[in-house]
C-alpha cells in the first residue's frame, strides 16, 4: 500500500476523532470570529492612523482568524498524538505496515481537512463583519492554501512536543507560548507603526508576523508577489524545520525494528 | 518449526534489568502462558518479540524470522492485544475495523467481510456502530482481539488480556482464545498474572519472576514437580482423632493442616477414594473431607520463594521507559 493511501486513513481518522468532539470543535469555530468581532470593533478608529495600510480594522484583522484556526486544530493534532502515545495508540499502529511518516502526515492531514472548513466558515464570517477582500475569487484558495500551511507547521511543531514528551497535557502547556508568540507579532498593527522598537524587532524575527502579512496582503492589497512569496517561504522553511525534528522525535519514540 | 524462540533475551532501561536472559521455544499451534507478577518482566518481553522494542542482549525468532532484523517481516505474521486495549474512544467498533484493515493492506471487499465475521464473532456485531468510548472493559477486550485477528495472523500475543474483566467476559475471551488455537491453529503467546488462566488456557507454562524464567512445563509437570496431593480431614468427634491419624497414616505423610483438621500428603499409588474406604471401613467419621491438588501458586511458591497472588500491586514493568 502507498504512503499516500495510509496518510489518506490516518487522515481520516483524525479527522472523525476531531468532528466528534463537538466542544473542541465549536472554541476554534467560534472564538476567531468572536476575536475579530470584538478586536475589529473595538479598535476600528485604529485604521485612521496616518500611514495604516488598511481602509478598516476588520479588513486589517481579517486574516487573524485564519491563524487562529491554524493554532487551535494543530495543537489539536499534537494532543491527540500525545494521547495516543499515552493510551497506547501508537503502538497498535506500529504493528500494522504503515510507515512512520505516514503516521505523522495522516495526524497533520485530519488537521488541514478540519481547518479548511473552518476557513469557510471564518471568511465568511469576516464578508459578514464588513471586510472586504482584495484578491477576488482567486485569491480565496491562496488565502486557505497559505493559511493552512501555516497549520502544518505549527502542528508539526505540536507533534515534536507530543512525541518528546509522550503527553497531551504537556502538548497543551505550550499552548500560551504559541499565543504569546502570536501577540509579538505584527498581528494587531503593522510594524512599520510600531513605536515601541523592541516590540517591533520581535515582530521582524518573529515567521508569524510574514504568515499574517502575506494572509493580509490578499485581503488588504489584492495580489503582491513579495509578500506572498515571503509568506510562502518563510512557512514553508518553517515547515521543513518543523518535520525534519519531528521525525527525528518520531524516530526516537517509535523503537519498533 | 517452532513458531517463537528466544535465547538469551535481554532487556535493560538504564539501571533495570527487565528482561534477564530469557530463552523459551514456543511450537507451532501452542498455547504458551507467560505467567509472573508485575513489573517480572513479561511486557517487555511481549514488546521484544512483537517487535515493538529492540532487546539489549540475545536474539529472539517469530515466525521464522529475527525480530531484530526481520521487523516487517515479524509484523506480517502476528497479531497482538497488548497490556492496554489502545482503542480511539471517538471511533466506533467499525471504524477501528476499516481503519486497521486499510492499513493492513486488505480490499474494501475484505475489510467488510472480514471485520463483520470478527465483529460477529466476538459479540460485538450489534455495538459495532457506537463509539468505543461507550463500551465496557469486556467489549474493548473483545474489539481488541479482532483487530488483532484481522490480517489473519499465525501467531497471536496476548498480553494480560483479561485483567480488570469480570467473570463472564473472561470467560468467554477464554473460549474463543481456546477457539483459535484448537480450530485455528493459531499460536498463542498469552502473558497473564491469573494461576488459573494460565491452568485452564496454557499447553505449557513459562513462570517469569524478575525477569527470569524460573520454571517452565505444562501445568500438570509443573504441579507434579513439586509434590502429591493433600487431603484434610477433620473428624466429626474429635475423640476419634488419634484413630483417624492412625488411618491417614497408611496413605503417607503427614503435613501441616489448618486448626482442628488433619492432613496427609498421599504417596504415589493412592488416591482421595482410598482414604474414605479406609475411613468407612474404620468406622471413622468425619466432618469434612477435602483434597488439595498443589496449584501453580505453590509451584510459583517453591521456584521463587513467594506468593504469586497478592502481588499484582508490586512494581510496575518499565516498559516504553
Amino acid at each position: 500500500m502507498t504512503a499516500a493511501a495510509q496518510i489518506a486513513f490516518l487522515g481520516r481518522r483524525a479527522f472523525l476523532r476531531s468532528i466528534r468532539q463537538p466542544g473542541q470543535m465549536a472554541f476554534a469555530l467560534v472564538f476567531p470570529l468572536f476575536f475579530l468581532f470584538v478586536v475589529a470593533s473595538g479598535l476600528d478608529r485604529a485604521a485612521s492612523l496616518p500611514g495604516f495600510p488598511a481602509d478598516s480594522y476588520v479588513d486589517f484583522m481579517f486574516a487573524i482568524p485564519f491563524v487562529h484556526g491554524a493554532l487551535f486544530t494543530a495543537l489539536n493534532s499534537g494532543i491527540e498524538l500525545g494521547r495516543d502515545i499515552d493510551t497506547g495508540f501508537l503502538n497498535r499502529l506500529a504493528l500494522t505496515p504503515a510507515r512512520g511518516i505516514a503516521i505523522m502526515l495522516g495526524n497533520l492531514a485530519g488537521g488541514v481537512a478540519l481547518v479548511l472548513i473552518q476557513y469557510c466558515i471564518y471568511f465568511a464570517g469576516g464578508l459578514l463583519m464588513g471586510a472586504h477582500f482584495e484578491a477576488g475569487l482567486l485569491g480565496v484558495p491562496v488565502l486557505f492554501l497559505l493559511a493552512a500551511l501555516g497549520a502544518v507547521a505549527i502542528g508539526a511543531t505540536a507533534m515534536t512536543f507530543a512525541l518528546r514528551s509522550g503527553s497531551p497535557e504537556a502538548v497543551q502547556g505550550i499552548f500560551p507560548l504559541f499565543f504569546v508568540g502570536l501577540f509579538l507579532s505584527s498581528m494587531n498593527m503593522p510594524r512599520n507603526l510600531m513605536e515601541n522598537s523592541w516590540f517591533q524587532w520581535i515582530a521582524t524575527v518573529n515567521p508569524v508576523s510574514y504568515l499574517i502579512e502575506g494572509l493580509r496582503s490578499l485581503v488588504i492589497v489584492g495580489w503582491d508577489p513579495e509578500a506572498l512569496a515571503i509568506g510562502f517561504g518563510v512557512v514553508l522553511g518553517a515547515i521543513v524545520l518543523a518535520l525534519a525534528t519531528s521525525t527525528h522525535a518520531f524516530r526516537a519514540r517509535m523503537t519498533r525494528t | 518449526m517452532s513458531a517463537i524462540v528466544a535465547e538469551r533475551l535481554v532487556r535493560e532501561f538504564k539501571a533495570v534489568r527487565a528482561v534477564d536472559g530469557i530463552d523459551l521455544e514456543v511450537a507451532d499451534g501452542e498455547i504458551y502462558g507467560f505467567l509472573g507478577p508485575n513489573g517480572a518482566g513479561k511486557s517487555t518481553t511481549v514488546h521484544i518479540l512483537t517487535t515493538l522494542m529492540p532487546p539489549t542482549g540475545g536474539r529472539a525468532v517469530v515466525g521464522g524470522y529475527d525480530v531484530v532484523k526481520d521487523g516487517p517481516k515479524v509484523r506480517e505474521l502476528i497479531g497482538a492485544a497488548l497490556q492496554e486495549a489502545a482503542l480511539d474512544p471517538f471511533l466506533t467498533g467499525r471504524d477501528h475495523i476499516r481503519l486497521q484493515a486499510s492499513l493492513h493492506g486488505l480490499s474494501r471487499a475484505e475489510r467488510a467481510s472480514r471485520g463483520n465475521e470478527l465483529l460477529e464473532r466476538v459479540g460485538l456485531a450489534d455495538a459495532a456502530d457506537r463509539k468505543v468510548r461507550t463500551y465496557s472493559g469486556g467489549m474493548k477486550r473483545r474489539l481488541d482481539l479482532a483487530l488483532a485477528l484481522l490480517h489473519r495472523p499465525s501467531i497471536l500475543f496476548l498480553d494480560e488480556p483479561t485483567t480488570g474483566l469480570d467473570p463472564q467476559s473472561r470467560n468467554a475471551l477464554w473460549v474463543e482464545v481456546a477457539r483459535l488455537a484448537r480450530e485455528d491453529r493459531v499460536t498463542v503467546f498469552l502473558t497473564t498474572q491469573y494461576l488459573e488462566e494460565a491452568d485452564v488456557l496454557a499447553d505449557r507454562v513459562g513462570i517469569i519472576d524478575h525477569g527470569r524464567i524460573v520454571a517452565e512445563g505444562t501445568p500438570t509437570e509443573l504441579k507434579a514437580e513439586i509434590g502429591r496431593p493433600t487431603v484434610q480431614v477433620a473428624p466429626a468427634d474429635p475423640d476419634e482423632r488419634e484413630a483417624i491419624v492412625k488411618t491417614l497414616d497408611r496413605f503417607g505423610s503427614p503435613v501441616d493442616a489448618e486448626p482442628g483438621r488433619l492432613a496427609v500428603r498421599l504417596d504415589a499409588g493412592y488416591d482421595l477414594a482410598d482414604v474414605v474406604r479406609a475411613l468407612d471401613a474404620d468406622s471413622l467419621k468425619v466432618a469434612h473431607l477435602e483434597l488439595d491438588e498443589p496449584s501453580l501458586d505453590d509451584v510459583f511458591l517453591a521456584k521463587t520463594g513467594h506468593r504469586l497472588e497478592g502481588q499484582a500491586e508490586a512494581q510496575p514493568e518499565p516498559v516504553g521507559a
